[in-house]
């Protein structure tokens, strides 16, 4: 299978984890990701908030470069797949704007190459639930949140999973052995960019979550947002911090949860890069996993 | 009619325009308002913005905290018991009150500012420089400089901006896209 591949701007930099834990794991399924050659940024969250066409052209010069290969477009990032889906939908919707956007970039895009998630891909074109064959280290013992974000599940109309209530990382998380703690939080949203301009609003968002995350039980947070995990992640110990509360939840992608259950070492997947220390956590999978031979 | 119920028709009828959403529609469930993340932290409510468009008070919503401070969640437009799209009326209020000046939340129009120029410049963004310029905008200069160093060691930092194979492309789509809102901008 082949997709022309948007890592968006985060996973070039704060990202890294996701962009390589990505890659390591489209690998091993044999998934083909051919990076967009000089892509440029969604916009997420200023150019829409500037200018409706703006907003609607910059993803759109992306996804009409794909459409010139032939190509769906495998999106990591939330915000960077809400923005490009938006473009898409929108060009399908109504003739007028699709000339509109198509005289902005000066390339055709007539909404045939589609942007879809890479949480979307990894769950339902490879039914990884299915093939328990591939997993060299299932997640046993490990109890995860799954944390999707607001924005992996909008634009509503032409989402892939349930607005509310999600499943398919929960589902990617149980067929990988893992413990999904159910709780509320799914996709309340982290505050996104207002914790780095507006830190009085943006903070209290980012920890309702992490204290949902913590009194739920989980061990660690899974996400499929760059955006989100900088927030949950980098901030984690700011926030703990200044309330006296020591989380100590490691936050991971699910790609690099996917590469464990591989077997893959953590430095190839970029685990030893996160703030909070999530090294600890993983390494014990496999322990626990002899243990509990050992006691049957 | 009055002069000021003219001025306000032509307002209600600009964000219709340019929003594509039909605010009388909404019947004041406050659902929207329920379910924000934000709504604690905005002088009106999401409920009440839809009011005041509903109103005409189109002058008055683009005056408030609350259309600057809305994170583009969409829980309100997923929630939405008559299918109105509350983020995209922010969002478009967000736009025509840039567009006239009515800057309620500084530091936001400023980070959205910086952000934009790197994108138009670069083609990519580039954190480093959205971290500094940021800081220098708003006058707090140390605010996250404690995560730099970190992020050197963890080689999670780009310092290197990318270099766009077509930067006039990607300028063009600015200008572009600027020239089709000016299009659509009511008479002032």
């Amino acid at each position: 299978m082949e997709y022309a591949y948007y890592p968006g701007c985060s996973l070039d930099s704060t990202g890294i984890e996701f962009n390589l834990s990505t890659k390591a794991v489209a690998k091993a399924f044999g998934i083909q990701l051919v990076e967009i050659p000089d892509w440029n940024c969604c916009g997420a969250s200023a150019a829409h908030s500037t200018s409706h066409w703006l907003g609607l052209s910059l993803p759109a010069r992306n996804l009409a470069i794909a459409e010139a290969a032939g190509l769906d477009v495998a999106i990591p990032c939330a915000a960077c797949y809400a923005r490009s889906k938006r473009a898409e939908v929108e060009v399908c919707k109504s003739e007028e704007t699709r000339a509109k956007i198509e005289e902005i970039i000066g390339r055709p895009y007539k909404g045939e190459s589609k942007a879809r998630a890479l949480l979307d891909i990894f769950h339902r074109d490879l039914g990884v639930y299915t093939d328990k064959n591939a997993l060299k280290k299932p997640l046993a013992g490990l109890k995860v949140v799954t944390y999707y974000g607001c924005l992996m599940v909008r634009p509503v109309d032409t989402g892939f999973d349930d607005p509310e209530d999600p499943i398919s990382l929960d589902e990617i998380m149980t067929a990988l052995g893992a413990e999904v703690v159910p709780w509320g939080f799914k996709t309340e949203c982290c505050g996104a960019s207002l914790t780095a301009c507006r830190p009085e609003v943006g903070f209290p968002m980012t920890e309702k979550i992490l204290d949902a995350a913590k009194k739920s039980g989980a061990d660690c947070i899974v996400t499929a947002c760059p955006m989100c995990m900088a927030n949950l992640d980098m901030r984690q110990d700011q926030i703990g911090k200044a309330k006296n509360v020591h989380y100590d939840l490691p936050v991971y992608y699910f790609t690099e949860l996917l590469g464990v259950a591989l077997n893959m070492n953590n430095k190839e997947l970029g685990i030893p890069r996160h703030f909070v220390p999530a090294e600890a956590l993983v390494n014990k999978i496999g322990q626990a996993k002899t243990t509990e031979g050992g006691e049957a | 009619m009055t002069l000021q119920e003219m001025q306000n028709q032509e307002l209600r009828d600009e964000l219709f325009l340019r929003s594509q959403v039909d605010v009388t529609k909404c019947y004041q469930c406050g659902k929207c308002t329920a379910g924000c993340p934000v709504a604690e932290h905005m002088d009106y409510g999401p409920r009440q913005v839809m009011r005041m468009a509903q109103m005409g008070l189109v002058e008055e919503a683009m005056k408030t905290k609350a259309i600057w401070l809305c994170a583009t969640c969409e829980t309100c437009s997923t929630r939405c018991p008559k299918g109105v799209e509350v983020a995209k009326v922010m969002e478009t209020l967000r736009i025509m009150a840039k567009e006239r000046g009515y800057i309620a939340e500084k530091n936001i129009d400023k980070f959205n500012n910086i952000y934009n120029t790197i994108v138009k410049s670069l083609g990519r963004m580039y954190e480093p420089g959205l971290i500094v310029s940021r800081n220098v905008a708003t006058g707090h200069l140390f605010q996250d400089t404690s995560y730099g160093i970190p992020y050197l060691a963890k080689q999670k930092l780009n310092l290197v901006p990318h270099k766009p194979k077509n930067s006039e492309e990607i300028k063009s789509i600015f200008a572009k896209a600027a020239a089709m809102d000016e299009a659509e901008r009511g008479n002032r």
